[in-house]
């Protein structure tokens, strides 16, 4: 690994971003649209929107940062920039590292958006402080970001990368602690939840909501969120193949 | 100096249950031009793609500069372009090169060098979704001239070019194998077969010919690269 390589990968990726206005949209101002949609929904229906409201701000940036990374190494691959670059001395987790950085930059600013738009808008209440919150939500979103270079290492092309969303994505959610906390599941339910990522970005975030900071019990489960990342860029970076047929 | 850029033994790839080589074997001498000429579906791609180390499944032995092909050393000795213009379309040619500069270690005053000696200068600043197809390509080959790499192999860089713009490259092809570098470069048209010092003619995953244009046209008796083409094709079913 060279830092100048990881970072070389990291300052393209986002000098990309900022011509596709389109994409950054999606990225910041789409999670804090869909957390209003459910505060809205949820008006008439009063504690409701406190008590999901944490989980939605670890929910949707890592969807969404999900849905866009799962492309990102398909894209260079068919553009042929892939090939090109592993024959340079570029190792693979360079090449990950760098997208994953470029969008951990994006998730300070997504989760800026959508939890100033949570606490400050939204009026949610949380008993712990705002900045940890903030702390967990860019997690959560790098969370996505390394969960969809792993996809996108693992798909042979972009049309399975995108199917990789539903598979991948949907029993996280459904499983997390959103919908029904996590002791209420069925054991076997609860034991499966127990493996996946997504539970602990919840269980962070609940953590912090509920005043138990990141010193304390909710900094575990960020632990556990951070160690998800590596792994998956580490499994990421071992699945993608320089040698392909 | 070493003597053989390339050196390949009774290579073989197989791709899905096929196998798309069957036992090649040439050797490219350091500084020399060498094209690999043959029709779509030959197998060219795959042998190129063999000696980048890119190429699953290849047997037999391929070496590069000294090393197996693949050789984490040999990353960025080698400058390769791919057949699809391998840039990125939503930056400019300029922060196209900036970056492969940067991922190579090499200065990047060595853009520069590289955009004037494709002819791309007055397109420095474009986005190269903007470009045409024969300016993409040639963004994509300056790419592969970042470092000077030792080895160049070039898939196709000259499809698509006006007749003016091919004999610059060629030219540009041979100053850089004076200056020592070793390239190989593939196409399907015939008529650039006389551009180089040495030809390797392919068929159906097969060498057919590996010798000098003026060897080739002697020993098929014509004065046409097409026609002597078809009479090695012809001897081999003969000889069959």
């Amino acid at each position: 690994m060279t830092p100048r390589v990881t970072f070389a990968v990291a300052a393209r990726v986002l000098a990309q971003l900022r011509r596709d206005h389109r994409t950054v949209a999606m990225l910041i101002v789409l999670p804090a649209l869909l957390v209003s949609l459910m505060w809205w929904m949820f008006h008439d229906s009063p504690g409701t929107f406190d008590r999901i409201g944490g989980p939605l701000l670890a929910v949707f940036p890592a969807i969404i940062m999900f849905v866009v990374t799962s492309v990102a190494t398909l894209r260079e691959r068919s553009s042929g920039t892939l090939s090109r670059l592993f024959t340079m001395p570029m190792a693979k987790l360079d090449f990950l590292l760098g997208y994953a950085l470029a969008f951990a930059l994006i998730a300070v600013v997504q989760a800026l958006v959508v939890v100033s738009i949570a606490l400050y808008l939204l009026d949610l209440n949380i008993q712990g402080d705002a900045w940890q919150l903030g702390v967990v939500a860019v997690l959560d979103g790098v969370l996505g970001a390394a969960l969809g270079l792993f996809a996108s290492a693992f798909a042979a092309t972009e049309f399975q990368a995108v199917q990789m969303m539903p598979a991948v994505m949907i029993p996280q959610i459904l499983l997390c602690g959103l919908l029904v906390p996590r002791d209420q599941l069925p054991s076997v339910l609860r034991a499966v939840s127990d493996v996946l990522p997504l539970s602990y970005a919840v269980d962070a975030v609940l953590g912090v909501a509920q005043g138990n900071g990141l010193t304390t019990g909710a900094g575990g489960d960020a632990l556990v969120v951070l160690a998800f990342v590596l792994a998956a860029l580490g499994l990421g970076a071992a699945t993608l193949k320089r040698r392909t047929a | 100096m070493m003597k053989n850029a390339v050196s390949c033994r009774e290579v073989v790839v197989v791709r899905g249950d096929r196998e798309v080589l069957h036992g090649v074997g040439f050797d490219l001498r350091a500084g020399t031009v060498t094209g690999l000429l043959g029709p779509s579906g030959c197998g060219k791609t795959t042998l190129i793609r063999a000696i980048v180390g890119l190429q699953a499944r290849v047997t037999g032995d391929v070496s590069v500069l000294g090393l197996p092909a693949g050789a984490a050393k040999l990353r960025g000795r080698i400058g390769y372009v791919t057949q699809e213009p391998s840039v990125y379309g939503d930056l400019t040619v300029t922060e196209n090169l900036r970056f492969f500069a940067a991922v190579l270690g090499v200065a990047s005053s060595d853009v520069e060098r590289v955009i004037e000696a494709v002819d791309l200068t007055s397109h420095a600043q474009a986005r190269v979704d903007r470009l045409s197809g024969g300016q993409r390509s040639r963004a994509s080959l300056a790419a592969a001239l970042l470092g000077s790499p030792e080895l160049l192999v070039l898939d196709e860089p000259t499809v698509g070019l006006d007749p003016v713009l091919r004999r610059d490259l060629w030219e540009l092809f041979h100053k850089l194998a004076d200056d020592g570098a070793t390239l190989l470069v593939s196409s399907h048209v015939m008529d650039e077969a006389s551009r180089c010092d040495r030809l390797l003619l392919m068929r159906d995953g097969e060498l057919l010919a590996d010798d000098t244009p003026d060897n080739l046209l002697a020993s098929a008796g014509t004065s046409d690269i097409e026609q002597a083409f078809l009479t090695l094709i012809d001897r081999k079913a003969g000889a069959r």
